[in-house]
């Protein structure tokens, strides 16, 4: 089978006063329909940029993306993003927000009633109906990302982009989010690409995981199937023997063979800082006197 | 009704009193809201009277609160019977007419406008339609402007030394040329207004223009970085962009910049009357300094309080509008 979505050899530089800086380079990923990918590894990896690349929103300096055999190199609404931070237009209503979306995909292919009746369904998918009407600043967190996951949806994407959908949200809220999505993914089997920092977020979700190696020039590391039968309860997976043998793969790529150079780092600089201020206080003392 | 009226602040802890709630308390609030402003006036008043029956002008003493009044009065009283003369000479010119139609019915009624000189209340009309005139047409030019400099960087940079240098010039730099330059280009046998008019609404937009140019910019170039992506994703056009997201987004900030660009506009319009002899309260002061009588320190005190508290009404309206319009209502409390 052909896969839906095909990265090969994508890297990308971006240009500095000291010359260009590689950020990405030679990521080869194929994803098939319907399947749900993480990427995770350490913040500055380039695992936003990627996601940005297969958006659109940043244009590869080498290889490229294909979906669906058409190459990408625009943003587009088959190519739906979940931002991190929500980004609903803070002036409409959760309805209205969703609608922008919808009467941009759809306009003159579903009537004024079909495109209110889909804009209600992916808000009830979210369960989001009660706060329809209401606007962003008027619900919480967890409500907003909600929304957003709506809007995203509603736009039917060939491929959903999750940009650390939930990574600003309390660890509960997080919770309630993960389990909603895995409820719409079951029901719509939809592409998904989320980009994560969270192990066990990464474990429940996905299918595959793929693990980015630290910056610059960043590329992927490992690429692990996650082979857990679905529907997947957090509870019962917490004892699983073989969701934690993931876990722990994971953490080992992260903290073992990615260790980030500065991560033993913070004592030393505390200490720094310290002789520092020490330093200003003499200087200080020292022109008082 | 009572929620519209508990919404303004000195009226609130009235209402809530009439229904009965924490009586102590709502002294309180009025005490802060109504009593410590009307202290703060009474003390400025004290200090004013003080001062003004120490010095000593070639137009007699300078005025004190209490000559403010009887000026205004005055000033009142006179708009009043301008406005008896000018009925009464309507009302005679239409009998005369009514008498000749009469007695030759082929006679054509001839109406003569009155020519009676304008009342301070004129005045302070030909002020505010020539600053609000000014400040509108500055802002058809100053909003478009700014939202297409806002959106794009590049284009920004190539204004910005232009638009900083011409922010700080005064009107009366100005005002000669846009005399000139008016009386050059509005040449007509029947103008449709004066030219003092047009000069001194041409100079006030000159002036005021600057302040929305740049706040548009600023808030349309500051639009989360996030907005703009999704209106990437969406493949939103560029005139649906700027209509969808980009001017919803820089509103508050627009508006920003349109209550700046009144104060100015007001401030200018003054001096711009005054030279321009646009006969609006520019002019009212001016008149009376070249006057010279004893009454006149006291008229242009009075001309002084009228500005000071158009200006003030200005700035409160454009606050009631941007509350309306905006949809940060966070903004919109200053």
């Amino acid at each position: 089978m052909n896969p839906l979505l095909e990265l090969s050899d994508v890297g990308i530089e971006f240009p500095t006063p000291k010359g260009p800086f590689c950020a990405l380079q030679n990521v080869n990923l194929k994803i098939k329909k319907g399947e749900f990918i993480s990427l995770i590894g350490h913040s500055g990896c380039g695992k936003s940029t990627v996601l940005n690349i297969v958006a659109g929103l940043y244009q590869a300096t080498q290889g490229g993306v294909v979906l669906s055999g058409k190459e990408v190199n625009e943003p587009g609404p088959e190519r739906a993003v979940v931002f991190q931070n929500h980004s609903l237009l803070p002036w409409l209503t959760a309805y209205q927000n969703v609608e922008l979306a919808v009467k941009r995909v759809f306009k003159g292919h579903k009537s004024k009633a079909e495109m209110r009746e889909w804009i209600e369904h992916n808000l009830e998918l979210v369960h989001m109906s009660h706060a329809m009407h209401k606007r962003p600043d008027e619900i919480s967190g967890g409500m907003k990302q909600r929304v957003g996951i709506a809007r995203a949806l509603s736009m039917e994407p060939q491929v959903l982009l999750m940009d650390e959908p939930f990574g600003a949200l309390d660890a509960l809220t997080r919770a309630h989010l993960q389990d909603s999505l895995m409820e719409i993914q079951k029901d719509l089997n939809n592409t998904v690409i989320m980009i994560t920092h969270d192990v066990d977020e990464a474990v429940l979700l996905s299918d595959r995981i793929v693990m980015m190696t630290n910056g610059p020039s960043a590329t992927i590391g490992e690429i692990m199937d996650v082979e857990l039968e679905r529907p997947r309860n957090r509870i019962q997976l917490a004892d699983d023997p073989q969701y934690n043998k993931y876990r722990q793969q994971v953490l080992s790529f992260l903290y073992e063979k990615q260790r980030k150079p500065d991560t033993d780092a913070p004592a030393k600089k505390a200490a720094d800082s310290d002789d520092s201020n020490e330093e200003k206080v003499d200087k200080k003392t020292g022109e008082v006197a | 009704m009572t929620t519209a009226l508990s919404n303004i602040a000195w009226i609130s802890p009235f209402v809530s009193i009439a229904k009965g709630e924490d009586v102590s308390g709502n002294i309180q609030t009025i005490i802060k809201t109504i009593g410590l402003p009307l202290a703060g006036l009474l003390v400025f008043l004290m200090i004013w009277q003080a001062a003004a029956s120490n010095i000593n002008t070639s137009l007699g003493q300078f005025p004190g609160p209490g000559d403010v009044v009887t000026q205004t009065k005055g000033l009142l009283s006179e708009h009043f019977t301008e406005r008896e003369k000018a009925e009464a000479f309507y009302e005679r010119q239409e009998k005369r007419n009514a008498a000749r139609v009469k007695q030759d019915p082929t006679y054509v009624p001839k109406t003569r406008d009155y020519t009676g000189k304008p009342t301070y209340i004129d005045q302070i009309g030909t002020s505010l339609v020539t600053v609000l005139s000014g400040f509108v047409l500055a802002s058809l030019i100053a909003i478009p402007f700014g939202i297409v400099i806002g959106l794009s960087a590049n284009l920004y940079s190539a204004f910005n030394p232009v638009i900083q240098i011409f922010k700080p010039v005064s009107p009366l730099a100005w005002l000669p040329i846009v005399t000139m330059v008016v009386s050059a280009l509005y040449v007509s046998d029947d103008p449709m207004v004066p030219k003092s008019f047009v000069t001194s609404m041409i100079t006030v937009m000159l002036c005021c223009l600057w302040p929305t140019v740049i706040n548009t910019a600023v808030g349309v170039a500051s639009i989360p970085k996030d907005l703009v992506n999704v209106s990437q994703v969406l493949r939103l056009s560029y005139m649906e962009h700027v209509r969808k997201i980009v001017l919803p987004s820089s509103i508050p900030m627009v508006f920003t910049g349109l209550r700046l660009s009144l104060g100015i506009a007001w401030m200018v319009l003054i001096a711009a009357e005054m030279l321009a002899q646009n006969p609006g309260l520019g002019k009212f002061v001016w008149d009376e300094f070249q006057n010279g009588s004893s009454d006149s320190l006291g008229r242009i005190m009075v001309a002084v309080i009228t500005i000071g508290l158009i200006g003030f009404l200005l700035d409160r309206v454009m606050l009631m509008i941007q509350r309306k319009v905006s949809w940060d209502k966070s903004a919109a409390t200053r």
